[in-house]
Parts: C-alpha cells; structure tokens; sequence
C-alpha cells in the first residue's frame, strides 16, 4: 500500500475502466443526438409558433437550463424508473439538458442567416416550410457545427454526473474499483486521463473546423 | 535654429553636429513574401517637417509605424539622433536592441493615430495624463496642469472629464494630439490623422496641427492625404511609390512642377 | 404517476414539513453558495492568471498556461473532485471536503474561464495596443490600466454562463459528503415524496441562478457603462433579468 503508483491496479482496473467507457460514449452519442434534433426542433417553435405555443416552451428551456443536471437526473429517475430502464433515463435527461444549449445554438445560427435569403425565398413565393427546409436551416447548421461539436464534448465530460443515479459509467467504475479495493490512485487517475486522451483531439478537429467556417 | 513657418528652402539646419534627428539606412520591410520597403534610405533633420505623399500601399504608414517600433525591421536600420532604434551594428552582425532601450527611445517619439486610438476606459485627462505620470514619472498634479494647458490649445479644455465616447471624431483626434504632446516628444508621428473624420471635422484637426507646427520645433513625419495641409506645413515632400522615393522636394517645387511622370500622375489624380 | 395526484392532495401537509425542515434546508442553501461563492472567486483567479500567462512573450510561460488550461479542461469536474477527495488522502493529504469542491470548482471553470479571458484579451481592437506602444507604457501596466478594463467588459457574458454552469455543478458534492441543497432535497424527498421535494429543489436553485444572472448582468452594464459603451446602471435596471448567453453562439463550454 505504501507505493504511489501500482502498474498491477492500473492493469486490474483497465477492463472495467473501459467497459464503464462504453456506457459513456453511448450516453454522449446519444444524448448529442437528442440535442441536435430537439434542439432544432425547441428553435424553429420559438421562432415560428405563436406566443401561446412558444412562451411555455420558452419557460421550460430557461428552467432546465438554469438548473442542475445532477439534481434533474435524480428526479427523473425518481418519478420515472417504474417506466423505463435507468440508462434510457439518464440519457434522455441529459440529452433535454443539453437540447436547452444546442436551441440557443441554432437561434443565433438562424438569426446569422442574412436577411436577403429570406427577403429572396418571398420574391421567388417559396412557401415558408420550403423556405427553411431549403434556404435557412441548411445555413444555419453549417454556422452552427462548431458550436455543436464543443457541446458534445462538454456532454462527454459531464456524463459522470450520471453517476448519481448508479449508471456504471467510467468513473461510477473507477470509483468501484477504489472502495473494494482501497486503490483509488490508479482508476481515478487513467479515468481522467482517457477523459483527457479522448477529449483534447476533439477540441484540436472542433477548433480546426471553426477556423475553417471562419 | 530651426523656422517656425516654413518657406520654401528655408529648411532647418539641424543639430550642430550634423547628425540627422531621425536616419533610415538600407530598410527592408516585408510582409511574408510581399516587399512593402526596399533598400530605404533618408532622413530628418533636427525640426524638419516631412510629409510622405503617395498612392495607398506605397509603405507610407509602414514607415511611421517602423519608427514608432509598431512593426519589426525586416533589414537595415533606424537611428534618432544617432541612437539605434530597432537593431544595431556590432562587430559586423545585426543586433537586436532589447525592449527596454527601445522603450527608452521611444518616450522621445509621440504618434497620432488614424483611428485616434483614445482609451475608452479612462477620460480626457486621464488619456492625457496616463504616460507623463507612469513613464515619466512626473507629479499628478503637474502632469494635470500640464495637459490642461494641452487642452487649452487644442480646444479641449472644456471636456478634459468627459469620455471619448462621448466626444466627436475631430474632438478626439484634437485629444489625441494633446496627448502624443504631454511626452514632449522630440520627433512627432502623424499617421493621416483625418482620413478617418467626416469632411467637416477634417478643419478644426488641421488647424490645431498647423498652430502646433508654427509654435514648435518638433521634428514631424506626415502621411496625409490633404495636400494643402502638406503644403502649409512641411519644408519638405517625398514622393513613395512601390516602396522607394520617387522625387522629394520643397514642397512648392513638389506642387508646381514635379520632375516625375509618376509624381505629376499622383498629383493630378488627388489635387 | 401517483406521486403527481398526492402532490396535489398533500400540499398543505408538505408545506408543514418544509417549513419544520427550513433550518438544515437553509444550512444546505448556505453550503452551496458558499461553493459556489468561493468557487468563482477560485476560478476568476485562475482564469486571469491562465488567460494573461497566454499573452506573455515568454514562450515557456505561454505553453505552461496552455498545458494546466487544457489539462483541466480535458478531465472532468468529477474526477478532479474524486480525485482530491479519494486519491489526495492516500497521498499522505487529507483536505476538507468543501475545500475539495472549491477546488475542483476554481480549477476546472478557471481552466474554461482563462480561454474567455484569452479571448476577449485578443478582441480589444489593435489600436489600443498600438497606444500603449506610442506612449511607452509599460507592457504590464498597458494591460491592468488599458486592456484588461475593456476586455472586462467583453468577457462578462460568457463568465455569466460559467458561473451557471459552476451552481449546476456544485450538485454533485453530496458524493463527497457535502450537505448541499440538493442533498437536504434528498432528506425532504423521504417525508414529502418526489414531486414536492424536487419541485421545491429546482425552484430554488432557478431562483439562485436568476440572483446570479442578476449580479453579472448588472456587472455587465456597469462595465460598459465606464467604457462608454452604453447607458448606466441606474438608467437600465430592466436589463438586470435578461437571459444569459444570448450572445454568442456558445463554444466556450467545451
């Protein structure tokens, strides 16, 4: 025990460590997911619908976003684990929470879109379904991926929260391995480091991007 | 001694040594691969008024900015009054001056900006007031008393507690000229000081610049596109193009009969 | 979902309990503003020193600063916050858990913080760096007196968003052993049921981020106002509740 570092733990801990990694990229896949669709879908309500539609859907999205995910999760949980698994749960939470970031995303990707498309799809009598399925929505995204991409990966580092509603995500593993075997050291450490090894390059390609949509 | 109001050929002598107040030598400026200065040589004599006239992107502003250490040398040198500015000559090798002494030489050199470049943050006074007290060293209340009398000449001592914001274009630029003015700079950088005013402020900047030249013998390198401005003010033109001096001249001689077919085309496409 | 009709039905009995629970649920409240308080302050700190390091000349010192930024960026508030709880100890360094989660805090927003003020640093206009030259101010001075209070104002937008994000993810400490809101909520939970412990939970919390948003949004005015860059506080009081993050388009997260 005397020892910092023990090669053998870090090995011991590396399956779990990894299988926990699975859970995680299937929550931020599919939580990035359900953000960008609902997401979209959360902007163009607000944009398009009347008051008595948008003004609720506008008070729900302050109201998650302005509260903890940590707490959302453990209420959902709550209320709803009669219905569905845990996973299903936690990766819905996560994918409203973040649908609440990735709407304000497309609105000032929609808002980036110049006026002239709009003022052009009416003198050429576009009906206005066409006029965003074909003009303004393909815009919009293209003004939006880096922004997209850098949710995900905060999405990604946030997938531990999940932890406090048992899913065995990576660090719910980590943390495992370290009470049943009083090594703490090693899980925790590679935990944050794959943490770091899967995130960093991502940021690098996010950044890349920007500059090139810049 | 140097004229206070220039007439043709009445050029200051100088200092008694005869060492130029400001020498360009073999200067090369790039930008990546694009030669904006090539093999430049020239220089200002103690309280001589040079103004650099000539189509945009003939490295005009490049020259002032090398001056005021804004832009690196890309070869030669740059000496105030004998001084190295950016690099010097040791045993044979370029050398680079270290910050510190350039920051030295600088205090000596006040610039005007195209764009005023007021701090936004601070007032009048403390716009004015910022570099006598931290790089001079002088007394707050001195260094206020001081830029007060600024103002007055330029015709600001009614705002000195207002905010740039809150002052017109000429108004700013009339601040901004108090404050290059409070450093007692020995040499004077204005870098087309109107270009960026409305036609009707563009008067009320010249003036003040044409009082201050009659009253001083600060030396001045002008790149300005008011040719009468040019005209009042200066002993002495030079014509850029593509990055060299095509003619320089009295600038009555320059505006009459220039020599070059290139000077008489920039002439007669700006006058 | 039953627990929504007893909601309803045992409203009036809840209240009574929330109310005889006020003192520890007020102890919880404390707790998490103290993170979240001292967390910010942590993580400004940081921030500042992260964010100015990356526009010092020295290279050495440049590449440091982008190294910590990155690093703690890279690993997740929780394992930062698991790992000064449960590795430090074994290390021979047995801190306070609400030193660990002001710590964890402080560097993982500090580490996102810094890249805001690297950011607005490099987006005060060129000119103004190019006065400081003209009138040989010292590169240090230049910075506190000229450029930092105008990147001031430009970065206190998305530092508003980050100070969200810093009480959202104070929820997290209870797993450390911290008596936080959310975990009296938890305690509530066992005599009220969900839907009015967590109904209760998140409003307060809404309403601790909307105090938030309040502050900086004030901060905010005031800051433009001394650049002369819009009208003061007094004059603008109607701004103080406008949304965060209406700004940008949202990248400084990740």
């Amino acid at each position: 025990m005397s020892d910092i570092w023990s090669w053998e733990h870090a090995a011991a801990a590396l399956p779990a460590l990894l299988e926990g990694f699975k859970v995680t990229l299937l929550a931020t896949l599919l939580g990035t997911l359900i953000a960008v669709v609902l997401g979209l879908v959360v902007a163009i309500v607000r944009r398009t619908a009347p008051r008595i539609l948008s003004l609720p859907v506008t008070g729900a999205v302050e109201f998650i976003r302005m509260t903890p995910l940590v707490v959302q999760l453990v209420f959902a949980n709550l209320v709803l684990s009669q219905f569905f698994e845990t996973l299903t749960i936690g990766i819905w939470v996560l994918g409203i929470h973040y649908t609440t970031y990735m709407a304000e995303v497309y609105r000032a990707g929609i808002d980036s879109v110049a006026k002239g498309q709009w003022e052009a799809a009416t003198a050429l009598s576009l009906p206005r379904a066409r006029t965003w399925r074909a003009i303004v929505i393909p815009q919009a995204v293209r003004n939006t991926l880096p922004a997209l991409g850098n949710y995900a990966i905060s999405m990604f580092k946030e997938t531990p929260f999940l932890i406090v509603i048992f899913i065995s995500e990576m660090v719910n593993q980590a943390q495992n391995y370290g009470a049943n075997t009083y090594r703490y050291t090693e899980p925790i450490t590679m935990a944050g480091l794959i943490f770091l090894a899967a995130s960093y390059p991502m940021s690098l390609l996010i950044r890349r991007l920007e500059k090139k949509l810049a | 001694m140097p004229e206070n109001t220039p007439t043709p050929g009445a050029v200051p002598e100088g200092a008694a040594d005869g060492t130029p107040h400001l020498q360009f030598r073999d200067v090369v400026k790039k930008f990546g691969d694009n030669t904006v200065l090539d093999d430049l040589n020239f220089s200002v004599s103690q309280g001589e008024r040079v103004t650099l006239i000539g189509p945009s992107g003939s490295g005009k502003t490049t020259i002032l900015r090398l001056v005021m250490t804004l832009e690196e040398l890309t070869g030669g040198y740059i000496d105030i009054s004998g001084q190295p500015l950016q690099y010097t000559e040791r045993g044979g090798k370029r050398v680079r001056v270290p910050d510190k002494q350039r920051r030295r030489t600088t205090t000596q050199i006040g610039m005007v900006f195209q764009h005023f470049n007021l701090f936004p943050n601070m007032t009048v006074m403390e716009n004015i007031i910022e570099a006598p007290v931290h790089v001079m060293g002088l007394g707050r209340d001195e260094a206020a008393d001081k830029a007060e009398a600024l103002l007055d000449k330029v015709g600001m001592a009614w705002k000195k507690d207002a905010r740039p914001s809150q002052l017109s274009g000429g108004q700013q630029q009339r601040v901004a000229i108090a404050r290059a003015l409070a450093m007692d700079p020995e040499i004077l950088l204005l870098d087309e000081v109107t270009s960026a005013l409305d036609p009707e402020l563009v008067g009320e900047v010249l003036g003040v610049l044409k009082d201050i030249a009659a009253e001083t013998d600060i030396s001045m390198l002008i790149v300005t596109h008011e040719m009468q401005f040019a005209r009042d003010v200066s002993h002495r033109v030079m014509m850029f193009d593509q990055g060299s001096v095509v003619e320089q001249d009295s600038p009555e001689k320059i505006f009459t009969e220039p020599e070059h077919q290139r000077t008489q085309d920039f002439l007669r496409a700006v006058l | 979902m039953g627990g929504l009709t007893d909601f309803v039905e045992n409203f009036g009995i809840n209240t009574e309990a929330l109310v005889a629970r006020m003192p520890v649920i007020l102890e919880g409240i404390l707790v998490t503003v103290q993170l979240t308080v001292l967390g910010a302050l942590g993580a400004m700190a940081i921030a500042m020193i992260l964010g100015l390091a990356q526009s010092v000349k020295l290279a050495a010192v440049r590449i440091a600063a982008r190294i910590v930024v990155e690093f703690f960026r890279g690993t997740s508030l929780v394992v930062q916050l698991f790992w000064f709880f449960f590795v430090l100890p074994l290390l021979g360094w047995q801190l306070d858990p609400l030193f660990c989660g002001v710590l964890a805090l402080s560097l993982n927003y500090g580490a996102y913080g810094a890249e805001v003020v690297r950011g607005s640093v490099g987006s005060v206009p060129k000119g103004q760096y190019e006065a400081i030259s003209a009138l040989s101010l010292s590169p240090l001075r230049g910075m506190f007196r000229v450029i930092v209070p105008q990147a001031w104002a430009l970065m206190i937008p998305s530092l508003s968003n980050l100070l969200i994000q810093l009480l959202k993810g104070t929820a997290i400490v209870s797993m450390i052993t911290l008596h936080d809101l959310y975990f009296q909520v938890d305690q509530l939970r066992r005599t009220t049921g969900t839907w009015y412990a967590f109904g209760f939970g998140l409003l307060a919390y809404f309403v601790i981020a909307w105090v938030l948003v309040a502050f900086m949004n004030a901060l905010e005015i005031r800051a433009k106002h001394r650049i002369g860059r819009g009208p003061s506080l007094r004059e603008s009081l109607g701004q103080l509740f406008r949304s965060p993050g209406r700004k940008q388009i949202g990248g400084e997260l990740a």
